[in-house]
């Protein structure tokens, strides 16, 4: 690690911040095992739920399929369809980064963010149309379909509550692309921030065929 | 703080306690060392707080009829007793303290992994401690530290406030594991090969995996319990089609791998510990790294064996039960490489080779007791009695607190620069053991002979062994406090300078300054050998 | 340590992917989530959570191999990404043999009443 090498990447702009303890490659990739290790506790997360709701569903089959046919299967859909779109634009963005091209990086992320809201507001349509029914956390018909509604709800809001963290984290990326901050040699938020993105997208993947489709 | 500083720059270099000064210095460091010292000041100050609640308990429990508490105010305090153990002390325990401080010299960097990710771990530390304190001070738990549905859904104690802290603790764990796996991958020194890592660095890693992959279950669980109380959502409680037993799988999910977080890293530190004062290599070495690997991979698959008379399948018991008996196999490897370490070796007997040889023989306690349990047919018997208590007694404070002190003796005068006082350890390591043990070896007795845990009175047949054990508890708890006192006093007041490498140990720690400098190294070092080539010619200079 | 032998870019840093490949990957992941609402109109028992269960997998697999890069990724990445997998089978696998398996309260009354029986058959013969 020679040190005429090593000062003039940190001089550089758009290169690395100054990082006392680890040169650049080994920064980054340290970075990317590190979300890795993140995405592994947060498939965990979910799974808990994934587990109570499998068990549910062996245990109450009848409830289980006919309140499964009480959700907007159309709306679900939708919703997979503008989250596989988001992460494309996320992946997009890693790419754009990846030849410098901050003002890319910017609008692809501003389209991922775009989406996420997108879904946003269709979720919000399905929880309201459930309020009114009565079908909501508080609501009369709550237990009806035994533990089905209350883990449509815990594992649909905290899915949601992911959707929204990752907005932010990406938006905090795009501030950095729009003041130029990313290149060739630099790019390790947008990598980072983009497998976060792609982790909700995975989660809705196995959500959205449970719980609307086979229920 | 300012004390320390002040009588560390007499006769010492600088160092990373007097590089700079001020509080602000401090809560702003990304230093692991001052990182370390921090969860350790905070450590010490919940492991008194649990200790007092211990002793809340023992002392109504001294005499047959309520004494100095209802059984509503004594279910409480050893609620408070166990989540303060667990999940503020021994949990973060040696992987926040000794972990921390150690690591990165261990394996010869400048710092952890991500240094900005490790101060947040404290502050999230600190944020779940200041919950958790809360809900002592709104209304204290009663559910006992487990918080099993679904009393824990319906009794109006601040279970949520409880439950949130666990789950804030819970990150603070997840990151520092997280921290120290990229750590040990990316930022090895040059010659530092996987097999050339010292014990206590394996240890680390498989507890890091545990934190890992185990704390987001326990997470989860408890968010579906909050969400129980606050939302009426319903997955535990019986009354809307929830299952209770279902709360006890995904909570022991993670409460069974989470003893190993406790006792793995203790492993490590005897690891450490025997060769240096046997003056004798690590013996088999693969096998401890291989054991320890094998019982946080095996730890898993067991959590069932809390969970055998609650109500779940015979078939699920009788797995649970064999696969608890195999988790027994690493651990017992890992006594014989121990005992075989020592074995015609050249036995000095420091304070922290007191504490690690007592910690060998208090485990063989811990791990048999522990084979009985995992007999379904005992466990009809010996479940939710004393000896459930005394068994976990001595693995968790036999383990993991006497590992947490050993270390804290045997790395003193690294971490601090200076030496304790040598008789007052010996004296404090006695008590230790005479009130330890006088507390739990009747807990056995009492247990075999039907007394139940968790009760505030009992029959007058138990009365000689519960005095026996509160006697024991007051001494131990009396130990403990001359141990960890003297350690503060040496830490603040001691004139003995410590030399860089006190008992000529091998491993990259000990060529540093004592107490190091805030980078560690100079220079990044370089290795050619493992850490423990006692007895070899190389390995003798001064 | 990552570096990109791809054909459209070098990169000391990550591997860099043909845009074609995102390209390909959106549009199946897009056909697969058609099919997966196709089937589920119909009701084939039990094989509707089999499939849907499958295309879900096959979705996820493509997500993290290509939109994740995890194709490109090391052995250890690999090892974290699978595992947390595993555990949830394990902790499934946990859950399944214990539920399905319990004695309902009433059979284990008839049970009991059975060894009964036995014992008095039993001792009916000293």
């Amino acid at each position: 690690m020679s040190h005429g090498e090593h000062a003039s990447v940190l001089d550089d702009p758009q290169g690395p911040p100054h990082v006392h303890h680890m040169d650049p490659p080994t920064a980054y990739h340290a970075a990317k095992f590190g979300m890795w290790l993140f995405l592994a506790t947060e498939l965990l997360l979910f799974g808990v739920m994934f587990a109570a709701f499998a068990i549910f569903r062996w245990k109450y089959f009848e409830e289980f399929h006919k309140a499964s046919k009480h959700l907007n299967w159309k709306l679900g859909a939708a919703n997979t369809a503008v989250l596989l779109t988001s992460s494309y634009f996320a992946a997009m963005a890693v790419d754009h980064a990846q030849h410098g091209r901050n003002k890319k990086v910017l609008s692809s992320l501003l389209i991922t963010i775009g989406c996420a809201v997108g879904f946003l507001v269709i979720k919000t349509i399905e929880y309201s149309e459930k309020y009114h029914h009565g079908y909501f956390p508080g609501g009369e018909n709550f237990h009806e379909y035994k533990t089905f509604l209350p883990l449509y709800f815990c594992m649909t809001g905290i899915h949601a509550l992911h959707v929204i963290i990752g907005m932010v984290l990406l938006g905090w990326v795009a501030s950095l692309a729009a003041k130029n901050r990313f290149s060739e040699r630099y790019y390790t938020p947008v990598e980072v921030g983009a497998l976060y993105w792609h982790l909700v997208d995975l989660i809705w993947i196995y959500l959205f065929p449970l719980l609307y489709l086979v229920g | 703080m300012t004390a320390v500083s002040a009588t560390a720059t007499e006769g010492s270099n600088t160092n990373y306690i007097n590089c700079e000064r001020g509080i602000w210095s401090w809560l702003t460091t990304v230093d692991h060392k001052r990182i370390a010292l921090m969860y350790l000041f905070t450590l010490t100050l919940f492991f008194f707080a649990g200790g007092i609640a211990a002793l809340a308990v023992r002392t109504e429990l001294a005499f047959p009829g309520g004494q100095i508490m209802s059984a509503d105010t004594y279910n409480r305090w050893f609620t408070a007793h166990g989540v303060i153990m667990i999940f503020l002390f021994i949990v973060p325990g040696i992987p926040a303290v000794m972990g921390n401080f150690l690591l990165p010299l261990m394996i010869g960097a400048y710092d952890v992994a991500f240094p900005k990710l490790n101060l947040l771990s404290l502050y999230v530390y600190w944020l779940g401690s200041l919950m958790a304190l809360v809900s002592l001070g709104i209304h204290p738990v009663d559910t006992g530290w487990t918080f099993y549905a679904p009393y824990s859904i319906k009794t109006g104690s601040a279970v949520v406030w409880m439950t949130g802290a666990a789950f804030v603790l819970g990150f603070s764990s997840i990151l520092t594991g997280l921290n120290f796996i990229v750590t040990i991958h990316k930022l090895r020194c040059p010659g530092m090969t996987w097999l050339r890592l010292p014990v206590f660095v394996w240890a680390l890693y498989a507890t890091s995996a545990i934190q890992v992959l185990a704390t987001p279950v326990v997470g989860m669980t408890l968010m579906l319990l909050i969400f129980e109380r606050a939302f009426g959502v319903c997955v535990f409680n019986p009354t809307c089609g929830g299952d209770p037993v279902l709360y006890e799988h995904f909570f022991w999910f993670y409460s069974h791998p989470v003893v190993y977080i406790m006792v793995l890293p203790a492993f490590g530190v005897i690891g450490e510990i025997l060769p240096v004062f046997s003056r004798k290599p690590l013996f088999g070495y693969k096998a401890v790294v291989i054991s320890s690997v094998g019982i946080a991979a095996v730890g898993f698959v067991v959590w069932a064996h809390h969970m055998l008379v609650s109500g779940i399948s015979d078939f699920s018991a009788q797995f649970f039960s064999i696969a608890t008996f195999l988790v027994a196999i690493p651990t017992a490897v890992k006594v014989f490489n121990w005992v075989s370490t020592m074995y015609k070796g050249s036995i000095s007997f420091s304070t922290p080779m007191l504490y690690a040889m007592s910690f060998v023989f208090l485990f063989m306690i811990a791990g048999t007791t522990g084979i009985y349990l995992a007999a379904v047919a005992v466990d009809v018997f010996y479940h939710d009695t004393y000896f459930v208590v005394a068994h976990f007694h001595y693995t968790i404070q036999g383990g993991a607190v006497i590992g947490l002190i050993a270390a804290l003796h045997y790395w003193f005068p690294k971490m601090f620069g200076r030496m304790y006082n040598d008789l007052v350890s010996r004296v404090a390591w006695f008590l230790v053991m005479l009130g330890f043990n006088l507390t739990f070896l009747p807990q056995f007795v009492l247990g075999m002979q039907g007394m139940p845990r968790r009760y505030y009175d009992y029959l007058p047949q138990f009365a000689n062994l519960h005095l026996a054990s509160t006697i024991g508890a007051y001494i131990n708890a009396f130990g403990y406090s001359l141990a960890i006192l003297n350690l503060f006093w040496a830490m603040a007041f001691s004139k003995k300078l410590a030399p860089k490498n006190p008992y000529d140990a091998l491993g990259l720690e000990w060529r540093t300054q004592s107490p190091p400098i805030k980078d560690n190294f100079d220079v990044i070092p370089t290795v050619d050998d493992g850490p423990y080539a006692y007895g070899k010619p190389v390995a003798t200079s001064h | 340590m990552g570096h990109s032998t791809g054909s459209s870019g070098h990169s000391e840093l990550g591997h860099i992917v043909p845009l074609k490949v995102y390209r390909t990957v959106l549009a199946i992941l897009l056909v697969l989530t058609v099919i997966t609402v196709a089937v589920a109109q119909f009701d084939f028992g039990n094989l509707n959570l089999v499939v849907a269960m499958v295309v879900a997998s096959v979705k996820a697999a493509l997500v993290a191999l290509f939109f994740m890069h995890l194709k490109y990724e090391n052995p250890i990445t690999w090892l974290y990404a699978a595992i947390p997998v595993f555990l949830l089978g394990l902790l499934l696998g946990g859950v399944f043999i214990d539920d399905p398996f319990r004695i309902s309260p009433e059979d284990a009354v008839v049970a009991d009443l059975s060894a009964e029986k036995m014992g008095e058959h039993h001792e009916s013969h000293h």
